[in-house]
């Protein structure tokens, strides 16, 4: 029971990066831009962000140096898809190995220094409670905020009038524009915004969660980030919920290493990545006009849950993801 | 609020969309502004509601001069515009679009915005449910939720652009008076508009653009109908037609003097032969779209006849036309091409079978806009390893020489104008073709290219092909159908024989008043 | 009224054809100078001069006919991979997966190699790339069926698939193939000498990889640009609605598109089995399906530049192979100058369309 509590928490800890990294898509994905230099980006802001934390001494500065960061490749993306009209997927894709290039050979000085990281932080009296102190209290702050963030863009994105407006420009720029929304000027601040979650959640890992920086300390995390952004269908909840559910992946893997010796190690670690794809296709599949033609024809006792299912598990993308907005 | 625009001039590339206006529209009076497609009427609005800049011109509001940069100033001074699409946000409910972006003096709290939306719409007259996603609703309903949202953000002024377009005939009843009541309250109203008995029924005064010109200033109505598709159409054209019956969209007659078309061709129109072979048949077919389902249609469509499918966007006949054209499979019932049962077959085996699918939307998914004429015809000769690019170039050539398209063979399809690509398109239908579905086949076009296309689309029906068109333009459908089929919430009517119509009993049966099913 | 037309166009067409050429330059030497300022910006933060670490990017490549020989094996499987992508670009696809695909064909390279250890060099090598471009084509083709088949965006099919296949590298190293006595994730045991392909005296430099990858260059540019399913895939690629109007298969060229990729993918695999490292190591690709996609945005869908462009980033990585020794820097400059280059590309391109539009 206790270890459950404990690998609990370790979830919970080790999902905290991919929260801000896919909050930070999500925010920008909402407002109309996919910012596909997510991996190039995290790998950048955990470079930078440990390089600041090193130099400065001090971890806050770190953040903000990777949040810089962040924000400055997604206000390049910016400049080059919105302003100068070339695609955002090979925009991204090109800040995406620009930024673990960067990262590589600026961060070559800075390999396995020993260096500061997130002090821990027990809340005082809750960390005290038996399995509950344990699952969710015995962190540091950033984890923390981490648990406060998805709220957070829930609650603007769902119940503030700001949300509306950014909801709408990923939805239909056009009808925001009527409304005298700026909508390049609101999307270079979504986007940039959305970076700078991105970038903090690069130094969570330099800071906290893989401490130091080595090369390509993030591998593919910018990837399984974007993924579990269409796995969440764009809603934060669900978004978090992938992200646990890859975090909960992450730990078992590791604890299977040693507790399961016959089972090659690659399996678990090609496992989240694989079950990604298989979840989205998955998803894709029971949301087809023929899946629904065909649960349309099932007996009606069926008929309601099934449904009911699959709407739950449909996924929309904002309609007009990825697309220019041009004023008439 | 009066409005008052001086020597407001627009042009596009080299086309002057409004050259050189000067209008004065004054306040508490509706204000009706004709003209054909293509004369300027939009761009004049979009201008003083702040979509579009003017090159030129000054705009002032209460006599104030003002500079708009956008809808926002726009509004901000008193003026909302209604488009003929509402732009409105389809995932939001009624209240989310009312509150989405809108000043914060206009709604303090979202319970207010409730409040708001349900006393303007019962005084109004309009049935609004806030919590309603707005992809659930008709077109009517999110125009009505337009004026709402536009006055609630302090216009004073509403513009409407060609607002009946879409909607039923009760909903037009509403929002005229609706619109009626907001002029006696002193807002000004800007009903645009090419339908000259709704501006007869509604405004107090008319004015008439043509080629981007003022041809007819604030004259009050009543005018006699005769005077004003003189002002829109210019006077020859009028005199050679000789019809106050036709109301705008398409004229009778060629401008340069090409022979006039025949829209009624009594030897055709006469009791379809029963000898002659049926190109479609369709038994008890069933099929879904979204959420539109037809039931239950038979229906014969024999060689050479033209048939228009009448009704509101979405009532069905996009179905029809999708099922006709193999690009939809039925869920029910079969489907015959030349009296072989195709039910279930590929879009390329009904191609093969000489039926052809001209889309609305030509760039969308009409044709390949990089690629040029050439390439199309390359595209289209029989499979092998290679194309044969000098036999391309010559049937592009052909092709541009017997369909008057402006371009070269080379030229990307993107670079010609609407009419072009339209005559390219259908320049591109094999003259082996049997069946022709269209939707909209002179959506955006000018008087004389709409005109040009149905004398293609006649001359093949000469030759056996039959047409199949949908079209929102009723005059469209009474000119060149010899049989319509009414559609009106996924039901449709059984062929209505064109000489047994006239246009406002098809306004009233797409509006579902004495709609009857076909019997089955 | 005809010949008055055709007049204009033609006039126009000259002047049309006259800022093409100055538009043609500037993109040319556009990102050139964009690309040298970035990374002049980032050699002067690490404090080396730079014009040193350009003398041995630009020129270490020629240095010696050794590294001329590896730049060689470096360019062919990135031209393969960058040709292959040229044909996924005109289909409108974003073939991220191509690592993927090039990890496949290495191990499928592999199969015959282990199976039949005793055939005649020659033969095992047709066998070899055989499968190899079989396995490259079967992976490409799952990232397809994925996209065309459930709808899963090709990036994430394509980039899970990589994660995938060096999964399936590493545990066959680790596993089944591991190397006699100790099991080494460096990499399983070197192919026996006669297995090795050919090379010029004691170069690395196997004459058969640039043969193998330039002959399949000029088939990919004939195949674009002459035949008739060339033109329908890009017609698939610029509007799939409208060419499936017209009658051309889209969902079909598309999986072709992919599947041809994925073959040349594939071989690019084989000739970093057979020609570069003699082995399956984990990481056996070494990027090359990475830097194609730059190249490949680069040059669009415009085989015949692939060649320069493909030669040109070969001589960067190459000569940075020797900048940790002799400037005491890392060597992932030449990535840095390779996204800096695109990018700048990226930059002008968008330039050149505003003023055009203006």
């Amino acid at each position: 029971m206790n270890q459950l509590a404990i690998d609990l928490g370790a979830v919970l800890a080790a999902a905290a990066p991919l929260i801000f990294a896919t909050m930070g898509a999500l925010l920008s994905e909402r407002s109309g831009v996919i910012n596909l230099s997510l991996d190039g980006t995290i790998m950048l802001g955990a470079m930078g962000g440990f390089t600041v934390a090193l130099v400065t001494n001090s971890v806050p500065l770190g953040f903000g140096g990777a949040a810089l960061i962040g924000a400055a490749i997604a206000l390049i993306l910016c400049i080059l898809s919105l302003t100068l009209g070339q695609s955002q997927t090979a925009v991204g894709f090109v800040l995406a190995l620009l930024g673990i290039e960067l990262s590589s050979f600026l961060g070559a000085p800075v390999v396995r220094v020993p260096g500061p990281s997130v002090p821990f932080l027990p809340i005082p009296l809750l960390a005290d409670l038996p399995i509950v102190g344990v699952v969710f209290f015995r962190h540091n702050l950033l984890i923390y905020l981490s648990f406060l963030l998805v709220p957070f863009i829930w609650w603007m994105l769902f119940h503030t009038r700001m949300g509306l407006t950014v909801r709408a420009l990923g939805e239909r720029p056009a009808a925001a524009f009527a409304r005298g929304v700026p909508v390049t000027r609101m999307r270079y601040l979504m986007c940039i915004l959305g970076g700078a979650l991105v970038g903090i959640a690069g130094a969570a890992y330099s800071l906290d969660l893989r401490q130091g920086w080595s090369y390509r300390h993030t591998f593919g995390m910018g990837w399984i980030a974007l993924a579990i952004v269409i796995f969440g269908g764009w809603r934060p909840w669900r978004v978090a919920f992938g992200c646990y559910l890859f975090a909960a992946l992450e730990i078992v893997a590791l604890r299977s290493q040693r507790t399961m010796a016959g089972v090659p190690t690659q399996v678990f670690q090609v496992a989240p990545f694989v079950l990604m794809i298989l979840v989205l296709a998955l998803v894709n599949l029971v949301s087809s006009p023929q899946a629904l033609r065909r649960i349309a024809s099932l007996p009606p006792t069926l008929r309601g849950p099934v449904a009911m299912l699959v709407s739950r598990l449909a996924v929309a993308a904002p309609a007009a993801l990825g697309q220019r907005f041009e004023r008439p | 609020m009066e409005i008052a625009v001086t020597n407001l001039t627009k042009t596009f590339g080299s086309l002057r969309a409004n050259d050189g206006l000067s209008l004065r529209f004054a306040s508490g009076k509706i204000h009706g502004v004709l003209g054909e497609n293509g004369a300027g009427k939009s761009t004049l609005m979009k201008l003083v509601s702040g979509f579009l800049q003017p090159d030129a011109g000054q705009l002032a509001f209460d006599g104030q001069p003002v500079r708009l940069r956008g809808p926002g100033d726009a509004l901000q001074a008193g003026v909302g515009m209604v488009h003929q699409d509402p732009l409105d946000v389809p995932g939001f409910t009624a209240l989310e679009n009312l509150l989405c972006a809108a000043p914060r003096r206009a709604f303090p709290s979202r319970a207010m915005a409730r409040t708001t939306l349900t006393t303007m719409a019962q005084r109004l007259g309009f049935t609004l449910a806030p919590d309603t996603p707005v992809g659930a609703m008709t077109v009517g309903q999110r125009q009505q939720l337009e004026i709402v949202r536009l006055l609630a953000c302090g216009a004073r002024t509403l513009i409407l652009d060609e607002p009946t377009t879409g909607i039923t005939a009760a909903q037009a009843h509403a929002l005229f008076d609706a619109l009626r009541q907001l002029a006696a309250d002193g807002n000004t109203v800007l009903f645009v508009s090419h339908k000259l008995d709704e501006v007869a029924a509604l405004c107090d005064t008319v004015s008439v653009l043509r080629t981007g010109q003022l041809v007819g200033e604030q004259l009050p109505m009543p005018q006699p109908q005769q005077r004003l598709l003189e002002l829109m159409f210019g006077e020859r054209i009028v005199q050679a037609s000789g019809q106050a019956l036709l109301l705008a969209g398409v004229s009778v007659s060629e401008p340069q003097g090409l022979p006039v078309v025949q829209p009624i061709q009594d030897e055709r129109s006469s009791e379809a032969s029963p000898t002659r072979p049926l190109v479609w048949q369709l038994e008890q077919v069933t099929a879904r779209e979204g959420m539109v389902r037809l039931r239950n249609v038979d229906l014969r469509i024999p060689q050479g006849r033209v048939i228009g499918l009448a009704g509101l966007d979405g009532s069905g006949q996009q179905i029809l036309l999708r099922l006709l054209a193999g690009r939809l499979h039925p869920d029910s019932g079969r489907i015959l091409i030349n009296g072989v049962d195709m039910t279930r077959a590929r879009t390329r085996t009904y191609r093969e079978a000489g039926i052809e699918y001209l889309p609305a939307d030509r760039m969308r998914d009409g044709i390949v806009g990089a690629l040029s004429l050439t390439d199309h015809f390359a595209l289209l000769q029989p499979a092998g390893i290679t194309v044969d690019r000098q036999v391309a170039a010559q049937a592009a050539r052909e092709a541009i020489a017997a369909y008057e398209i402006k371009a070269t063979p080379i030229t990307p399809l993107i670079a010609l104008s609407g009419g072009n690509q339209q005559r390219a398109m259908l320049a591109l239908v094999p003259d082996a073709c049997r069946g022709l579905a269209c939707e909209q086949p002179t959506r955006g076009l000018d008087v004389a290219s709409a005109q040009g296309i149905w004398q293609r689309l006649q001359a093949r029906c000469a030759t056996g092909c039959s047409v199949v068109f949908a079209s929102a333009d009723l005059d469209e459908l009474m000119a060149y159908s010899d049989e319509i089929l009414v559609f009106f919430a996924g039901e449709m009517s059984a062929p209505l024989p064109r000489a047994t119509l006239t246009g406002a009993r098809l306004a009233e049966l797409i509006g579902g008043v004495g709609f009857e099913r076909s019997a089955s | 009224m005809q010949i008055q037309d055709a007049g204009g166009q033609l006039t126009s067409r000259a002047t049309y054809q006259l800022a093409d050429l100055a538009d043609y330059l500037a993109r040319l030497v556009l990102p050139f100078l964009g690309a040298l300022v970035l990374t002049t910006v980032v050699l002067l933060t690490v404090d080396v001069a730079p014009l040193d670490a350009y003398r041995i990017l630009l020129f270490g490549a020629f240095s010696t006919p050794i590294r001329f020989g590896d730049m060689v094996m470096l360019a062919s499987p990135l031209i393969l991979c960058a040709g292959g992508l040229t044909l996924t670009f005109a289909a409108g696809l974003y073939n991220l997966g191509i690592e993927g695909q090039v990890v496949l064909g290495a191990i499928a390279a592999m199969i015959p190699l282990r199976l039949f250890p005793d055939l005649p060099p020659p033969l095992l090598w047709m066998l070899s790339f055989a499968f190899g471009a079989a396995g490259g084509m079967l992976w490409a083709l799952l990232a397809a069926s994925l996209r065309l088949g459930a709808g899963v965006n090709e990036i994430f099919a394509g980039l899970g698939l990589n994660f995938l296949a060096s999964g399936i590298a590493l545990y066959l190293i680790l596993g089944p193939w591991r190397r006699e006595g100790s099991a080494s994730s460096s990499g399983t045991a070197l192919l026996p000498r006669e297995l090795w392909l050919p090379t010029v005296g004691s170069l690395r430099l196997a004459p058969l990889a640039p043969i193998i990858a330039l002959v399949a260059l000029v088939v990919v540019w004939w195949v674009l640009s002459r035949m008739r399913w060339g033109l329908e895939v890009r017609a698939v690629g610029l509007n799939g609605a409208a060419a499936d109007r017209l009658g051309v298969p889209a969902v079909k060229r598309m999986a072709q598109a992919m599947a041809g990729c994925g073959l040349l993918a594939g071989l690019a695999g084989t000739l970093q089995v057979l020609g570069v490292f003699h082995q399956l190591i984990p990481n056996i690709s070494s990027g090359v399906g990475l830097i194609g996609l730059l190249v490949v945005l680069l040059v669009l869908a415009r085989p015949i530049w692939v060649l320069p462009v493909a030669v040109v980033f070969a001589t960067f990585t190459v000569g940075s192979v020797q900048l940790p020794l002799t400037l005491g820097i890392d060597s992932s400059i030449a990535g840095v100058l390779q996204g800096a280059l695109v990018l700048a590309a990226l930059v002008s391109r968008g330039l050149m369309q505003r003023r055009r539009r203006a």
